[in-house]
């Protein structure tokens, strides 16, 4: 960028910041996937004006723009690929709005998923979706990249919670899409669209989201299994039994034996799977379905049914869950955490997949996540400064994505497609598919400045996770 | 890789860096973060830096340090982090390359060799300023500094400083730390006490009600004289070499005494103390001895609570709250036994306050240092103070109790609040210290 861009920059930010030394641009220059980006310039303002005359400015000069959360995306969504801009819309973290009667949330973009988790439940309501970096990841970043969670099972994900938005779009224009009503069918549905649309149409100022009741109670049933085929049966069993649990995690082996090794949570290490249950709703409702389930669990053969009786081992439960990710990377400290998704009827033969995989490339590869729906979450611990590996793991990633759209599934259930898996969308999609998709990109952004180099691929374009 | 880059690796601790997956789990627990609202100012985004200029990516290495700068050093992102990225090491490795290769201008070189070499180290230099505070106090040349409105000429706020600074105790008041202290009643443990430079130049009464708290619980109490600063300020500005020496040192004399605990009073003191194993793992020679140091240190109050606690009288009822001083609960990981002293107390009203864990902005020197952000990491604290409703702060760090002071004072809190170190509230809720241990000579 220019001397002069830049100072057409300051003079539009009258009320943020305009940062341009080397220290700052280089701690806007990456998220947690791969790679190092610099923009030329990193801008921060609570305006929506001023955003939006940047926006006009940019869409004259051809400057590229990366609309920015708290950069925790695991494709490299908000990475400045090609230099330009970074707005960071963290700071945008106001307006935190909970309407009881309307039961809707009306939040600035840079709230944190997990204060509206919050605010909601102070009115006894309940915003569903919950991704595990909530607490860190703005609504914002997540309505952009359509997120998911545990939750997403019986409630769904992000998506399904959004009514409304305000948005930049790639010429600068604020626009509002759908509205604070449920039903709303009034011409195309772009608040859809917008979302999981990676900021490539442009920039979230405001989001109307939809609330409901909270459940008054919940119940942990933990099932450990021998055979990871088993686990997978009383999964499938469970689903079609008439019962709908709000969570439904998967842990293999070696997922069980990491968090072993790192602290010990009781988990057995010689048990090929375990499953781990949530059911939420009225208190005698949940306690009879927690029944159901062990009951389920056993007739298929789980080896063990545990069910907590106090908070404290419940917690502990689903702790052991969560320590999975640290755990895993005490092994090596490079991890690629992937989310391919697949049909619930297909989660074992995936599984058999990846064990094959595994194998034949020699790789340190962990496989949990989010079962019930599909979401596996196949983890590959490396180490980024050994090339040979990283190329191996590189080829079994490809290998990942191949066998998960081969069993009528997705290359992405929650992280989004980024810069990461853009080489693999025609795969997918069809080249008339992708095309489509092309097409409306062209049409709202006709100059490509709005988060280019991401969701397609350019020609030629490989994934690289060695640097 | 050329051998340049290789051995700044080294240097910069790079390896330690790659641990980090950039999840930004640490970033709500960053007070910096917080306040400056960068990602420059995050523990990611610090780790990155380094990174960078371990990869070679960024040339200049003064490019980090005004980041490093600000960084108060509390790790709280340590505590949060997922995958256990050890960040004050990072920290520490990459302040001191920068300052191996920073070319100070001579005033400044000679400011810092005075310091780190003359003052901190030596208990002489600590209790002549001591006893120069004490003069100073006595003599009206405080009151007439205040009067004449001197204090707010003085450069880096000092003004504000001076007016917290606790009432000095004369010289041979001072002196007169015995050797030895008998345990009242059957003997339990034998300890040998750990005076610290700031702490004995500054609050010598605390010292010495430590000591007497011991006693008071069934230690035997042993003050070696040949004992020296911790190191933990030299540490922090980079000054790698001087603090090894200086432990070493501490080593040594504390090594001439069979104790069962070598014990602290100063959070950040006793977090330098503990990790002395980790500052001398490389030295062939002391490691071995470093790991039986660190393994006896104690915080006092790990050693009251283990000796059954204070049992206190029945005194007025009052609300107080307990400000966490960083490097006992994210270095040392002491963290219940302050509060369960406190809870031991009859008619004391123990209200947690709102980010507990957050630092309050004091960090060594870096009030002094970096005044305007640590004030703005003060007030927020001081907020969360304000909504407790607590007469009493109690502290654990002789940092955090001058900083909680300077909280009060610019809160206007002077005539309802006060802030106390641990040792001294119980002491006086025991009866041993009686009225207010903390009152300020009137201005
Ligand atoms: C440890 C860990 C666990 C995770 N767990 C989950 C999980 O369970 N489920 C899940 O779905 N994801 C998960 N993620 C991925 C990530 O947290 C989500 O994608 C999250 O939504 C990103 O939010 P962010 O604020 O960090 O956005 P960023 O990473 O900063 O940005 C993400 C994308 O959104 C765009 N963007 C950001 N803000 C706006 C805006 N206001 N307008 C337009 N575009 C915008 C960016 O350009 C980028 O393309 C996890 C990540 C980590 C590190
Ligand atoms: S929490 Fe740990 S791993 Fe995550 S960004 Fe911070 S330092 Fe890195
Ligand atoms: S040590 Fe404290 S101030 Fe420094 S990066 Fe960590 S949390 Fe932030």
């Amino acid at each position: 960028m220019t001397e002069a861009q830049i100072a057409a920059i300051r003079a539009i930010v009258k009320t943020g910041r305009v940062l341009t030394e080397e220290y700052d641009r280089f701690s806007y220059a990456f998220d947690a996937s791969f790679g190092t980006y610099l923009p030329d310039v990193v801008i921060q303002t609570k305006d929506v004006a001023e955003l939006a005359e940047l926006v006009k400015l940019a869409n004259r000069e051809k400057i590229p723009v990366y609309p920015r959360g708290q950069a925790t995306s695991l494709s490299g969504g908000p990475l400045p690929v090609h230099g330009g801009m970074v707005i960071d819309l963290s700071v945008m973290d106001d307006l935190l709005e909970i309407d009881e009667e309307d039961l809707v949330a009306i939040v600035s973009p840079g709230v944190l998923t997990a204060a509206i988790h919050k605010a909601a439940e102070e009115k006894g309501l309940m915003y569903p979706p919950d991704p595990s970096s909530s607490h860190v990841s703005t609504i914002g970043g997540n309505l952009a990249e359509n997120s998911g969670g545990p939750r997403g099972l019986k409630y769904g994900v992000t998506k399904d919670y959004v009514i409304g938005l305000e948005v930049i779009t790639p010429q600068g224009e604020i626009i509002r899409t759908g509205g604070r009503t449920v039903k709303n069918v009034t011409g195309y549905d772009l608040t859809k669209l917008i979302v999981g649309s990676e900021g490539t149409l442009g920039i979230i100022t405001k989001a109307i989201l939809r609330l409901i009741p909270k459940p008054p109670a919940s119940e942990t049933v933990m099932a450990i299994f021998d055979d990871l085929v088993d686990a997978g049966r009383a999964i499938s069993r469970i689903l079609t039994s008439g019962i709908l649990p709000s969570k439904m995690e998967l842990m293999d082996q070696a997922s069980m034996v990491a968090v072993e090794n790192y602290q010990p949570s009781g988990l057995p290490k010689d048990a090929e799977a375990l499953i781990l249950i949530e059911l939420d709703g009225h208190p005698m409702a949940v306690r009879d379905e927690a029944e159901q389930v062990s009951r389920v669990c056993r007739e298929i053969g789980a080896r063990e049914v545990r069910v907590p009786q106090t908070a404290k081992e419940k917690e502990d439960m689903w702790k052991a869950r969560k320590l999975v990710s640290p755990a895993i990377v005490r092994v090596k400290p490079t991890k690629i955490s992937e989310d391919a998704t697949v049909p619930r009827s297909k989660i074992p033969e995936m599984c058999r997949r990846l064990q094959a995989i595994k194998e034949k490339y020699g790789i340190h590869l962990v496989v949990f996540g989010h079962v019930g729906d599909g979401n596996l979450h196949p983890n590959i611990i490396a180490d980024k400064s050994d090339r040979e590996e990283m190329q191996r793991v590189e080829k079994a990633v490809a290998e990942i994505f191949e066998a998960a759209v081969e069993l009528g599934g997705t290359l992405s259930g929650e992280h989004g497609i980024g810069l990461m898996k853009a080489p693999f969308m025609e795969m997918e999609l069809g080249a008339a598919g992708l095309d489509m998709m092309k097409r409306i990109k062209q049409a709202w952004d006709p100059h490509n400045i709005m988060n280019p180099g991401k969701i397609f691929p350019e020609p030629g374009q490989k994934l690289v996770l060695s640097e | 890789m050329n051998e340049q880059l290789e051995q700044l690796r080294a240097e910069l601790n790079y390896d330690k860096t790659n641990k980090c997956v950039q999840c930004g789990y640490c970033l709500p627990a960053c007070p910096t973060y917080l306040t400056m609202g960068k990602e420059t100012h995050s523990p990611r985004g610090r780790i990155n830096l380094v990174k960078m200029a371990g990869e070679g990516k960024i040339k200049d290495l003064s490019v980090l340090e005004e980041p490093l700068d600000l960084c108060l050093g509390c790790r709280a992102c340590e505590t949060v982090c997922p995958t256990g990225v050890e960040y004050g090491a990072i920290l520490e490795s990459a302040r001191a390359s920068i300052t191996r290769r920073k070319a100070y201008s001579v005033p400044q070189k000679a400011l810092r060799s005075l310091l780190f070499k003359k003052v901190f180290p030596s208990r002489k230099a600590m209790k002549l300023l001591g006893d120069a505070m004490w003069v100073y106090e006595k003599t009206g040349v405080q009151k007439l500094a205040r009067k004449s409105g001197l204090m707010k000429k003085l450069p880096a706020h000092l003004g504000e400083f001076e007016a917290i600074v606790p009432p000095a105790v004369s010289p041979r008041e001072r002196a007169s730390l015995p050797r030895v202290t008998k345990a009242k009643g059957q003997r339990k443990y034998t300890v040998a006490f750990f005076v610290g430079c700031v702490m004995d130049a500054m609050f010598r009464k605390i010292n010495q009600l430590s000591v007497q708290l011991l006693a008071e619980v069934g230690c035997d109490v042993i003050v070696i004289e040949n004992q020296i600063c911790c190191g933990a300020l030299h540490a922090h500005a980079g000054e790698m070499d001087e603090s090894k020496q200086l432990a070493k040192r501490n080593i040594e004399a504390f090594a001439a005494v069979d104790a069962d605990f070598i014990v602290n009073n100063a959070g950040g003191c006793g977090a330098m103390l503990v990790e002395y194993d980790h500052l001398l793992a490389d030295d062939a020679q002391w490691a071995e001895r470093a790991r039986a140091f660190a393994a006896k240190t104690r915080d006092i109050s790990q050693v009251l609570a283990l000796c059954g606690g204070i049992a206190g009288k029945e005194g007025p009822t009052e609300r107080v709250t307990y400000q966490r001083s960083c490097h006992m609960t994210n270095v040392q990981k002491v963290t219940a036994e302050p509060v369960q002293l406190l809870a031991g107390l009859p008619n004391v009203e123990l209200v947690e306050m709102a980010e507990a864990n957050m630092c309050c902005g004091s960090a060594g020197i870096y009030n002094l240092v970096q005044y305007d952000a640590s004030m703005e990491i003060l007030d927020l604290k001081m907020q969360h103070v304000i909504d407790t409703g607590a007469v009493t702060i109690v502290t654990t760090n002789p940092g955090c109790l001058l900083q909680m002071k300077l909280g009060i004072e610019r809160e206007h809190l002077g005539e309802r609040v006060r802030a106390v170190h641990l040792v001294e509230y119980l002491a006086q809720r025991a009866g041993i210290l009686d009225g207010n241990p903390s009152a300020q000579p009137k201005a």
